[in-house]
């Protein structure tokens, strides 16, 4: 008797289906993942705020040994003109015929730079560098083009104030107007 | 790969026996005679012996080794680089999987699909994960569509004209028929909170790609895509799991998905600060530039082929797409943009997806300009290169959609030029 009910049910959904979609019927499959959700591998991003960065400290004079070990290879020892993406100097190009996108120039946000090299960098390696070698990192290439100071101490309370030459210079296209 | 060990061997005694049975019959004339055997060569070999063995996955005939995708990677990182799709040698709209255009920033991941969860958190009621088995059990919906890159024909704002086939300087862009669950039923189960404005989707590649989506685009017509022309994902479309958000540019259909985190302000990542932006002449750059704007491209004929009749009929054919609709109308110009002439649009004509278009002409040895030029529904139309560089400068490097022209010599060889 039961059986027959389900039959009955089973095929009042079909016809239901084939009428609109949004008659659709399903069982939810989503699993409760409020832990998940706290640890920090689902914690990768880093907004301006800076509110996601890890704790950690690093200055420009580490950095600069750092890169020369892992980063010149495809970077250039001076942060542009190799086979990688430019990443120093051309601070004030972005008018001329010849603009150079590079992080110092033309990136709005110093947190973007270590939520890059955190989860990209070493191309080769990501996610070997330790937190302080990241802000060391981040450090060393902002004072090349003294957007910090040489022995600036870069840590999660000061990254998020230090201010992008770049950081005015974008119009969001979205919501389209 | 070959079928498993029991059936291989069943086949194999099958075999045999046939074997057996037609020994002796394949080529000898069992009654000695006069006669002549009716076909002795004047048909073709492979009408003359049986044919290949079944394949448990199809591949292409040996005659078309040549059409691939054009790879362009970075030897340093072989991992980061792009492959285009072969526009010139292909017909209809669907791409097959094998050819559907990539963009890697490092490398393909081989993922375990027993070891993949999506995660959905941020501004929800309740952080929620899937894992693959449990998306299988919701409805799903097919789309077709394109995807195509933001840097897609990127070589236009060059000085010169480049001179490579119509794919190999166009083809980062390709059009499949998606099947997955429309993602506005997972982030309503999740529970969407009132602020939540924004989705930061992850990917699990080595490069853990993460790019701000508008909440808006997710709720309307995206998908988390499963399948790709009726098969899983191909490992380097996004296999188990990737985003599919129609008309809007590659880097936000993220591949490999593992999170959509909804937040109230964009992420500034590396791709949507430092590239996928449009640096314009007075140094500012645009942002946010998600829509892929109505373009076309003639690909037969086209550079890397020659007209070899004179006077002769050829099929002028091509693509046409928008991100923001249907295509209506694609005109075709023979003498650089003087004069136009309405081509035929195959059908169906779907929204958001590759129109194929086309137009018989008559070639009597003139120097000629074949360009075409495509409009979508909300009346936009595809500019010429001239106007785009007037608007954006040359250093916009995303985003090129002008007008393609393909000059056509009186010798009927084909080159790639600007000025029209």
């Amino acid at each position: 008797m039961s059986m027959v009910s389900n039959l009955i049910t089973t095929s009042l959904l079909l016809l239901a289906a084939s009428y609109s979609y949004a008659d659709t019927e399903y069982q939810a499959q989503g699993k409760p993942a409020e832990t998940l959700s706290q640890q920090a591998q689902w914690n990768l991003s880093i907004a301006p705020d800076g509110k996601a960065l890890p704790k950690g400290k690093g200055f420009a004079t580490q950095g600069k040994q750092i890169f020369a070990l892992k980063c010149a290879a495809c970077h250039g020892p001076e942060g542009i003109g190799a086979s990688a993406d430019p990443l120093i100097g051309e601070v004030g190009s972005l008018t001329s015929d010849y603009p150079e996108k590079t992080v110092n120039s033309y990136w709005p946000y110093a947190t973007t730079l270590f939520d890059y090299i955190r989860r990209a960098m070493p191309i080769n390696a990501p996610f070997s560098l330790t937190p302080d070698e990241v802000y060391a990192l981040s450090a060393y290439i902002l004072s090349q083009d003294a957007i910090i100071a040489a022995d600036f101490e870069l840590n999660e309370e000061t990254l998020p104030q230090v201010t992008m030459p770049n950081r005015e210079g974008f119009t969001p296209f979205y919501p389209e107007k | 790969m070959k079928n498993p060990p029991t059936q291989s061997r069943r086949q194999f005694l099958q075999k045999a026996a046939l074997g057996g049975a037609l020994a002796g019959t394949v080529s000898l004339p069992i009654l000695a005679s006069t006669d002549k055997l009716e076909f002795p060569d004047n048909l073709p070999e492979w009408m003359r012996a049986p044919g290949g063995e079944f394949g448990n996955y199809g591949q292409p005939s040996k005659h078309e080794q040549s059409v691939i995708r054009w790879i362009s990677a970075n030897p340093a990182a072989p991992g980061n680089g792009v492959s285009w799709t072969p526009l010139h040698d292909l017909q209809g709209t669907i791409t097959p999987n094998g050819l559907h255009y990539e963009r890697h920033h490092n490398g393909v991941p081989q993922i375990d699909p027993e070891q993949h969860i999506l995660l959905i958190d941020g501004l929800v009621d309740k952080p929620l994960s899937f894992d693959v088995k449990s998306l299988m059990r919701y409805p799903m919906v097919s789309r077709t569509c394109f995807i195509e890159c933001g840097g897609n024909s990127n070589s236009g704002w060059r000085s010169n004209p480049i001179q490579s086939q119509a794919g190999y300087a166009h083809g980062l862009v390709s059009n499949a028929e998606w099947t997955g669950i429309p993602l506005k039923l997972l982030l309503k189960e999740a529970g969407i909170k009132t602020s939540a404005k924004w989705v930061i989707a992850e990917g699990a590649d080595a490069a853990a790609l993460n790019i701000s989506i508008p909440l808006e685009k997710l709720l309307d017509d995206a998908l988390l895509a499963l399948y790709q022309n009726g098969e899983r994902l191909r490992p380097e479309n996004g296999y188990p799991m990737r985003l599919v958000l129609p008309g809007w540019e590659g880097i936000l259909n993220v591949k490999w998905l593992r999170q959509l985190r909804l937040t109230d302000e964009p992420i500034m990542s590396r791709d949507e600060t430092s590239q996928y932006t449009e640096l314009l002449p007075d140094g500012t750059a645009r942002q946010f530039t998600f829509i892929n704007e109505a373009k076309s491209l003639i690909t037969s004929p086209s550079l890397g082929m020659m007209l070899p009749d004179n006077p002769g009929i050829y099929q002028i054919s091509g693509l046409a797409w928008s991100g923001r609709g249907k295509i209506t109308r694609v005109e075709i110009s023979a003498d650089g943009g003087d004069s136009w002439v309405d081509a035929e649009l195959q059908g169906p004509v779907l929204d958001k997806a590759f129109t194929r278009f086309s137009l018989p002409w008559r070639w009597q040895g003139e120097y000629a300009i074949l360009q075409s030029r495509a409009t979508d529904e909300t009346g936009y139309v595809q500019p010429t290169r001239e106007a785009l560089v007037e608007n954006r400068g040359k250093h916009g490097f995303f985003h090129y959609n002008a007008i393609v022209s393909w000059e056509i010599t009186e010798e009927g060889d084909i080159n790639h030029v600007y000025g029209f």
